[in-house]
């Protein structure tokens, strides 16, 4: 471990706009991509739950 | 024999892929997860800080990784792409649909991190040499095959004339990994070749290769994620469909 203190690492060598812009990027775009994919999967299985929803109700008031 | 050409073809199909592929995606952003803590900690807390570049070097941790995904997600999106158009599958179309936002996501991290690095470095963000154009063109390729499916209402035909756009360019991808030996180039040589012993510490080298297994791991958790979404999305008519979300 060559870091003298947590401002030591914060400061990468006076490298820190450039380390942490890299790696800040990453991590944004990869907790929101697969929040995104999440969000698509789920919106599609709420539409096809509620088209079953509509199908099973035409259903029954068209037996009745 | 002819029972494993079966077997192989079953997982062809929407209906088996869709749970064999939920069943997949948290052991890969398991492996993700290993593999990225343990990057990070060699990255921040092994490896020893550059003779020449300082700790600034330390970015190598995230854009080699994503510049490789970049590159080798677009082969893998082309494969499929290519698959789709010659067998006519129904999944690989949806693969090559689901991998494109991934891909395009690491080629601008790629760019994004190579600027941040070539900054405190070169001394620009930016050079239109042939390396940092190529990857750009790269990235133009992946937004172009996401516009070209897009643009297109019946699905099948967008996955072909993606697919179409997806193998011509490949022609990119030799012309981004070769660049630095085929034109003089701001940027530096590959770190690691396969016909000789990497120019690297191999703490660094460690890094960077558990960094590129958790940005592959990721990769397929997400594109699985994407496909399922996919799936539902253009099977919603079929019986399946209405069953398996009973």
């Amino acid at each position: 471990m060559h870091w003298n203190s947590v401002g030591e690492f914060f400061a990468m060598g006076g490298y820190a706009l450039y380390v942490w812009g890299s790696f800040g990027a990453c991590l944004v775009l990869m907790v929101v991509e697969p929040l995104l994919a999440k969000r698509r999967l789920s919106e599609v299985r709420e539409t096809l739950a509620r088209e079953r929803l509509a199908d099973e109700l035409d259903h029954q008031s068209g037996s009745s | 024999m002819r029972q494993s050409i079966i077997h192989w073809f079953k997982y062809a199909s929407p209906q088996s892929f869709y749970p064999l592929a939920g069943r997949m995606i948290p052991w890969f952003w398991a492996a993700a997860a290993i593999f990225g803590i343990a990057g990070l900690w060699i990255s921040f807390f092994v490896a020893p800080t550059d003779a020449q570049q300082g700790e600034g070097y330390r970015i190598i941790f995230v854009h080699v990784p994503a510049s490789w995904m970049s590159m080798f997600i677009y082969l893998v999106m082309a494969f499929w792409a290519g698959l789709g158009l010659a067998l006519n599958t129904r999944v690989s179309g949806m693969m090559a649909q689901a991998l494109a936002p991934t891909g395009a996501l690491m080629a601008a991290l790629s760019l994004w991190t190579g600027a941040f690095w070539g900054k405190p470095m070169w001394g620009t963000w930016w050079v239109w040499d042939a390396r940092l154009t190529s990857e750009l063109i790269l990235f133009f390729l992946y937004l172009g095959f996401m516009a070209l499916q897009a643009a297109i209402d019946d699905p099948r035909r967008a996955d072909k004339a993606g697919a179409i756009l997806a193998l011509v360019g490949v022609v990119n991808i030799p012309i981004i990994y070769f660049s630095v030996k085929w034109w003089n180039t701001l940027h530096q040589g590959s770190t690691i070749n396969l016909n000789k012993a990497p120019s690297m510490a191999q703490t660094m080298l460690w890094g960077m290769l558990l960094m590129a297994l958790a940005f592959w791991m990721y990769s397929i958790a997400v594109a699985l994620t994407r496909v399922r979404a996919i799936i539902l999305e253009r099977e919603r008519h079929t019986d399946w469909v209405k069953h398996a979300l009973e």
